[in-house]
């Protein structure tokens, strides 16, 4: 099984990539469980068709600690698995240390046995690597591999360097290795070329390009991954085309975090290019 | 009347737990691994944690607790222990050259998301391990299950250095499961008698129970050895003694070098220590010694010579689930009657257990698992019982309700005897027999009027 982890700054995407990607592994008969690694508990709501699920915190928090994994583990398009971890209210608690629990949870009730015969987990990990906690998905024996969702806008580099930061770290002792940066396009100037470069400083490659197109927003509004509202669409073929990438990945790297004089020095070069 | 305020009508407690029975899981991981030879517990985490917690162990065996701690401040909280805990590897290698460091983590780290794994691979890379020494990592959360929760992780990450050399050494692993120090002595001394070469881990017989000599070791003689550890992956199979204590490391085992596991009950009592031997009997493939057979038939002898004052009466129980299993079956065994039963650490299983033990039984039994003192002495408010077993926390209800209270568990504050009289096997069924029969018996001659009084009892 793959574990793969993906981080990105918040509101780039990730979510939506990540759906959309699975839909697309699915397609080529890939048994994935994706787990939400976000206290807003929205990972899994194109694959669900809306339904919010009940999060594995909400489930210790009515059921108490005897919990199933039926509870807390729902099937979606294509024979996904899907889990949110979820999280404390806005502004109490410790969002972390619910991953950490959740992901525990999970693997002391077996989600990641031989026997669920799963080829992907996917954990969809909200914004930064800001604490331990969020970190949790790519300890030693947890993700092998981290994409990292960037566009061209400097905030979105700007995090995905300091992601890489994270990465560099736990990748110096354990097994945990950087796969590739995903551009979701905000239409930047240059920005194909500019990730890619950026991802080439950071040692990695830029896995995929994925265009700006209002069928993501038209397929979210539907509830829906791109794939199964609109089949044919240009968009859909773009994410079998992530999907593909990352199931033909071999591409693994500990990171070279850039200093920020080198990621400003990246953007003027770029940005200002015409 | 301390407890004057305990209502005697029970009412639903969701959000609050009053006089727990139970403590923290690093308490637990350090009586562990205090139980590895040349080894010294860290707790990563503040100094009040790892303050409270060898209190707590020094409180029970009279003994000093060596114990470092990764000293947490504000800026370990914000920024991670990792600074600190490199810092302590290089400071207690060079200052108390322990064989062995068993890290256990606490709430505080265990929240920041401190990773020992991590932390412990990137000192070994730096070289902050000198060759020939280890570092056991354990996360133990207290806000999850309870010391023995503790206790079972830390004997769960000694499996982690089990090797595998391909050819069996004929030795057979023994997981104690929190017991005294005397009792683990007692363990090996039933091996011995039946000729079964065991590894015994984790082993604080030697350590917590070391005599005075008037030179203080840091690390004493006793202790399982990283050798014998090592060694556990080529045995020829593990008897984890607990469900709760011990059956984690040893399905660890099973997973990690095919040792196969055989998951019994602590032995206490008669029934229990019966299926301990016959495990061990049948494992060496021998014949049980007359000398076994003989301290058997002596607890049965003590047994029935004393039935009259056993017979139906009442007992509460409060302390750690392994142990409380073993004590029912050995009181329902006798004729007396186990009818208010708690445990702090959380487990449905337990519940369930319980009940299937007492199911024979001519009263009503109330258990619970994730319970507390409050609730043990409400129910003894509502159905007196003859006699408390628990730890020294009991003594509170003890003299409020005037019971008669045996002393058992942990931990034993205010009394001495449990680390050097075991309380395991039929030699330790004669022990708990006698205390029992000591607190109800004196408690009779206490309470008998003049012309009832007797001599011979």
């Amino acid at each position: 099984m793959r574990k793969v982890a993906i981080y990105g700054k918040g509101g780039i995407g990730k979510s939506t990539t990540t759906q959309n990607t699975v839909a697309g592994l699915v397609e080529m008969g890939r048994k994935v469980m994706v787990v939400g690694c976000d206290p807003k508990a929205d990972s899994t709501r194109l694959l669900l068709g809306g339904l919010a699920q009940k999060s594995v915190l909400d489930t210790l928090r009515e059921e108490g600690e005897d919990v199933e994994l039926e509870d807390i583990r729902k099937a979606g398009y294509g024979g996904t698995w899907c889990v949110e971890s979820g999280g404390p209210e806005p502004g109490v608690g410790c969002a972390g240390r619910g991953i950490i629990t959740s992901i525990n949870m999970l693997e002391s009730l077996g989600a990641y046995d031989e026997d669920e015969e799963l080829d992907y987990a996917f954990y969809d990990v909200l914004g930064d690597v800001v604490c331990g906690g969020f970190a949790m998905p790519i300890r030693d024996g947890k993700a092998q591999e981290i994409y990292i969702v960037c566009s061209g806008e400097m905030m979105a580099m700007y995090a995905a360097n300091n992601i890489s930061k994270g990465i560099t770290k736990f990748a110096q002792s354990g097994d945990v290795r950087l796969g590739g940066l995903i551009c979701n396009s905000r239409k930047v100037d240059n920005e194909k070329e500019m990730i890619e470069k950026f991802a080439e400083r950071l040692g990695t490659q830029m896995i995929y390009f994925v265009p700006r197109d209002n069928d993501v927003q038209r397929a979210e509004i539907n509830r829906q991954t791109v794939i199964q509202w609109k089949p044919d669409a240009p968009q859909a073929g773009e994410y079998r085309g992530l999907a593909k990438a990352i199931d033909e990945n071999d591409n693994f790297v500990i990171p070279t975090p850039l200093e920020i004089e080198e990621l400003e020095e990246l953007l003027m070069e770029f940005g200002l290019m015409n | 009347m301390l407890l004057r305020h305990t209502p005697k009508e029970i009412s639903e407690r969701k959000a609050v737990t009053i006089n727990p029975a139970k403590t923290c899981q690093p308490i637990g991981a350090m009586y562990a691994a205090l139980g590895i030879h040349g080894c010294l517990p860290h707790s990563h985490g503040s100094q009040g944690c790892c303050a409270y917690h060898r209190s707590t162990l020094t409180r029970h065996y009279k003994e000093p607790i060596p114990a470092a701690t990764s000293s947490f401040t504000e800026g370990a909280s914000v920024f991670g222990g990792q600074a600190n805990l490199m810092q302590a590897f290089n400071n207690i290698f060079s200052v108390y050259n322990p064989d062995v460091i068993a890290v256990h983590t606490t709430c505080l780290s265990e929240t920041i998301g401190d990773d020992l794994p991590q932390i412990r691979k990137k000192a070994l890379r730096e070289g902050k391990i000198p060759d020939g020494k280890y570092v056991i990592c354990a996360s133990t959360p207290s806000y999850v299950g309870s010391h023995v929760t503790g206790f079972s992780n830390m004997v769960k990450a000694m499996t982690e250095f089990s090797e595998s050399t391909g050819k069996k050494n004929g030795r057979v692993n023994i997981i104690p499961g929190w017991v005294e120090p005397c009792d683990m002595e007692e363990i090996k001394r039933m091996c011995g008698l039946l000729g079964v070469k065991s590894i015994l881990f984790p082993d604080t017989s030697g350590v917590l129970n070391a005599p005075l000599t008037g030179t203080y070791r840091m690390f004493p003689d006793g202790g399982t050895t990283m050798e014998e550890l090592k060694a556990t992956g080529d045995a020829v199979g593990t008897l984890a003694l607990g469900q709760w204590c011990s059956a984690d490391a040893a399905r660890q085992l099973d997973k990690k070098n095919k040792v196969p596991a055989t998951v019994l009950d602590m032995p206490f009592g008669l029934a229990a220590t019966d299926r301990f031997v016959d495990a061990l009997r049948t494992i060496a493939g021998v014949t049980v010694p007359d000398e076994l057979l003989t301290e058997r038939g002596q607890l049965v002898d003590m047994i029935s010579d004393m039935h009259q004052y056993l017979y139906h009466r009442k007992v509460a129980l409060a302390g750690d689930p392994d142990q409380l299993i073993s004590m029912t079956e050995f009181l329902v065994s006798i004729d007396m009657l186990p009818v208010h039963i708690v445990t702090g650490t959380p487990g449905k299983k337990f519940e369930k257990r319980i009940r299937e033990i007492t199911a024979d039984m001519p009263a009503e039994v109330n258990v619970k698992a994730k319970g507390d003192f409050f609730l043990l002495h409400q129910w003894i408010k509502n159905e007196p019982v003859d006699l408390l077993i628990s730890n020294t926390y009991g003594k509170y209800i003890a003299r409020d309700e005037d019971i008669p209270l045996v002393r058992w568990g942990f931990p034993i504050l205010d009394r001495q005897g449990h680390q050097y009289f075991p309380t395991v096997g039929y030699k330790g069924g004669i022990r708990l027999l006698e205390k029992i029969l000591t607190a109800l018996l004196d408690r009779k001659d206490r309470d008998d009027e003049d012309k009832k009084f007797e001599l011979v009892l």
